[in-house]
Parts: structure tokens; sequence; C-alpha cells
């Protein structure tokens, strides 16, 4: 699909610049990896690897970040058999993003099974991504066996309690949450009362006008609390971050790309690297989901987001491996 | 007189019976010609099957994963009286139920996979 439109502002409920059926409209299209960008109050949308005449700067904005998640590195079933070779080539469709995204947030899962050698090649397959700088949260798969004590030496640097983080890029502060331990029956993601007291601490003395990025495994919205798609405590985690203007949230576990804005938080689960999963609801269980050996790599992907400053919202794109 | 003695002596065998049973075996799997009180659970689909399962004492349940995804069996109560390792497809894991009572457990990486074994 390639389609270069403007769409200008009409309804500005919220007076903070940003249509919203303009941009839910938008958001509609990134499936087909399309570019939307916010600049100057009015959304624009471009074609992902069209993008004539617009200079890398008006593209790319001020800070360019890419997101992937769940390379389940292990797996070996029908559902995709050589997960290391869709993870490189999610690194080859990221070596080729007209700007070098300044670093990689991995949402977790990204081994299989836990296991040393699965973490190994992981490591070994990013470092071939332009983008040097990785921080990671860690899926369930990710803390097997060890109440994620691996995972914490491998991947844990400067972070606190199972994992948890935060960091500032250019102006934008992100925030690293763990929702994989101590996981209860029949219970969803938990993101646990220390984790929540940092939380709140951390950001309390942040302006609101800072833009916030959240990533974590698990959805931290109610995507489908049957499958255990879903975090028990995140509504506590969201009220520390209702002054802020622009809060963007980013999970995988899903293996598929969803949206969902509510007012000044965007939603936003990526698509595996390794293998999909069914819509809610749509199979028995929310296991691996076989497809077409030619359809695989337009279910898995890549997710690139993009912050211009003085623009509230930031740009997220997904784009599929093919 | 007699009868109360006879009946302390069957529960003594009874007893030394089940002390043997349950001395000497850990979470192995219960040797083949116990046939009687071996029963299975298969874990397929995102969930435990049968989802409840009720056991005579001293029986050895066996889980066996047939899902393309690997799941754990852990019992909810706060000593953990079983927890098994991560089982990867036809993984099993077995453990042997010496105490009547109710076990729920679930699969401590998909959580709302529930189960549990009736021990009487």
């Amino acid at each position: 699909m390639s389609r270069k439109k403007n769409d200008e502002i009409i309804h500005d409920h919220n007076n903070d610049g940003i249509d919203r059926r303009g941009f839910l409209k938008c958001m509609a299209w990134v499936g087909t990896g399309t570019l939307c960008v916010i600049q100057g109050g009015v959304l624009k949308s471009y074609a992902l690897g069209r993008l004539p005449g617009m200079t890398a700067k008006e593209a790319m904005g001020e800070l360019s970040f890419v997101q992937i998640s769940d390379s389940h590195m292990g797996f070996n079933k029908p559902a995709n058999p050589d997960v290391a070779a869709t993870l490189k080539i999610a690194m080859d469709k990221i070596n080729a993003l007209p700007t070098v995204p300044e670093f990689m947030l991995h949402t977790g899962d990204i081994s299989h099974l836990s296991k040393p050698e699965e973490f190994d090649t992981v490591d070994q397959i990013l470092k071939a991504a332009k983008p040097k700088d990785v921080f990671f949260v860690p899926g369930e798969h990710d803390v097997l066996n060890d109440d994620g004590k691996q995972y914490l030496e491998r991947y844990g640097k400067g972070s606190k309690g199972s994992g948890w983080c935060s960091f500032d890029k250019k102006g934008v502060h992100f925030i690293g949450l763990v929702n994989v331990l101590n996981l209860k029956a029949g219970g969803l993601g938990t993101l646990g009362h220390d984790q929540l007291e940092w939380l709140e601490d951390d950001v309390k003395h942040l302006k609101s006008s800072t833009p916030i990025v959240v990533f974590a495994h698990i959805p931290l919205w109610s995507v489908y609390p049957e499958w255990g798609w879903g975090t028990e405590d995140s509504a506590q985690a969201l009220t520390y971050l209702k002054k802020f203007g622009s809060v963007t949230v980013l999970n995988g576990h899903i293996h598929q790309t969803l949206q969902k804005v509510e007012g000044k938080v965007t939603f936003h689960t990526a698509a595996s690297t390794a293998f999909p999963q069914p819509q809610p609801g749509k199979a028995d269980s929310p296991g691996p989901m076989k497809v077409p050996a030619e359809q695989l790599k337009r279910v898995l992907g890549i997710t690139d987001v993009n912050y211009v400053q003085g623009q509230q919202a930031l740009a997220v794109v997904d784009s599929s491996l093919a | 007189m007699r009868r109360s003695v006879s009946v302390a002596g069957l529960a003594a065998v009874l007893m030394l019976g089940i002390v043997g049973l349950s001395v000497g075996q850990k979470s192995s799997v219960a040797p083949a010609e116990n046939k009687a009180s071996l029963l299975e659970v298969k874990i397929d689909n995102f969930s435990f099957g049968p989802a409840s399962l009720t056991v005579a004492v001293g029986t050895t349940v066996t889980w066996t994963n047939r899902d393309d995804i690997p799941h754990t069996v852990v019992s909810t109560d706060e000593v953990k009286t079983f927890k098994s390792k991560v089982l990867d497809t036809d993984e099993k894991f077995s453990f042997t139920f010496n105490k009547a009572g109710t076990y729920p457990y679930f699969c401590s990486i998909h959580p709302k996979m529930t189960g549990k074994v009736i021990v009487q």
C-alpha cells in the first residue's frame, strides 16, 4: 500500500493538537507499514519505504527507536522451525530503516526455555543490528526455573528488584516494568507492591509535559483476560502516569499488533519475531498459530517508534518481515 | 477384645504397607506393576485434562505435556507440595500423593491454567 495523504485536524476535543479520528484511521494502516508523523499539529501519513522528498529528520523526528519482541529462541515447532532466521531478518529490516534507530527495546520472551545457549544466540544475533544499545524486560519464558536470577545476571544491570528500570533519552522518560514473576494461579500478569511504589516515586518529580514510554512484556491493558492477556494491577500503575500529556505503552506477549488509544495513553502490542498467535478468542487457546510457510514473514514484525520534540504523541509504526 | 486386636493388627499392616510405598520414592514414575495406582493428566491446548482428578492415597499421577508450548505443574499451597521443572513437549512430571486432601495446582508460566487432584 503506498499513499501520500494529509489529514487536517477537524476534531481536536482534547486540545492537544491530535485529531483522534484521523489518528485512529492512521493507526488502522500501520499493519501495512505506514508511517504516521504528527508535525505542527497535522497528522501526516506515508508508506514506509516510500518517503519521497522527506528528509530523514522530518520523517524520524528527534528520537527514533525500535521495539522487537518474543524472539523465543529455542522454539522449533512447525509454527516456525527456525526462529533464529526470522530474528536475523528482523535485524536486516531494522538496518534498512531510513534512519538508524538510536536503540532497541526487547519486550521479553527473549528465550523459549530460559536456557543459557538460547540467550547467547539472541545476544549474538542482536549484534548484527546497527543500534548497539538494547534495553530488555523479561517475558515469562525468560524466568523459568530460577525466578529470574539468570535473566537479572544477563540483562539486569542498573535495574531494581526483578529487573525494573527507567532512563531518559532526548527528554523522553522510559520505564521498563516486570510483570511476569510471582504469578498467582488463575491470575494475570502482576507488577507487585514494591515495583508500584518504585514507579510512583520514579515519576513523581517529572514535569507533566515529559513524554513517557512504558515497556513491559504482558499487556498493561485488558486485551483478553481469559487467556491471561492483561495485568492485574496495571490500573494502579496508570494512575501514577495520569498527569502526563503523552504516555505510550509498548508490550509484547500476544504475538500480534493491537492498538488502543485511551485519552493521553496509547497502548500498543508488538508482533513476535518468532511465531504468531491467534486473535483474542479466535482459537481454543493462545498457542503458536501455524500459517502457510510463505505467509510466515508477513505475520512477524518489528515496531519503529519516532518522537518529534514538541509533538506529544509518539509515532508508532509496525512493519512485517516481508 | 479379639476383634479390636485384629483390627489393630490390620491397621498396622496397612500402615506398614503405606510407609513401605512412600519410602524410597521421590518424584519418579511408579513401577509398571503398580498400574492401578498410576494415573495420567494430559497437558494440551493450555489446559490440564482432566482438570479435576480424584485418586486414592498412594497413587502416582503423571503429567505429560502434549502442547507445543512449555508448561509447569506447581501446587498452589504455601509449602509447594509439588513443583515440576519446565516441561517441554512430551516431557513428563510425576508425583505420588501419600496424604489425603485436595491439591490445587497451576502452570506457573500460564497461570490461567489450573487443575486439582483430590486424594481420598
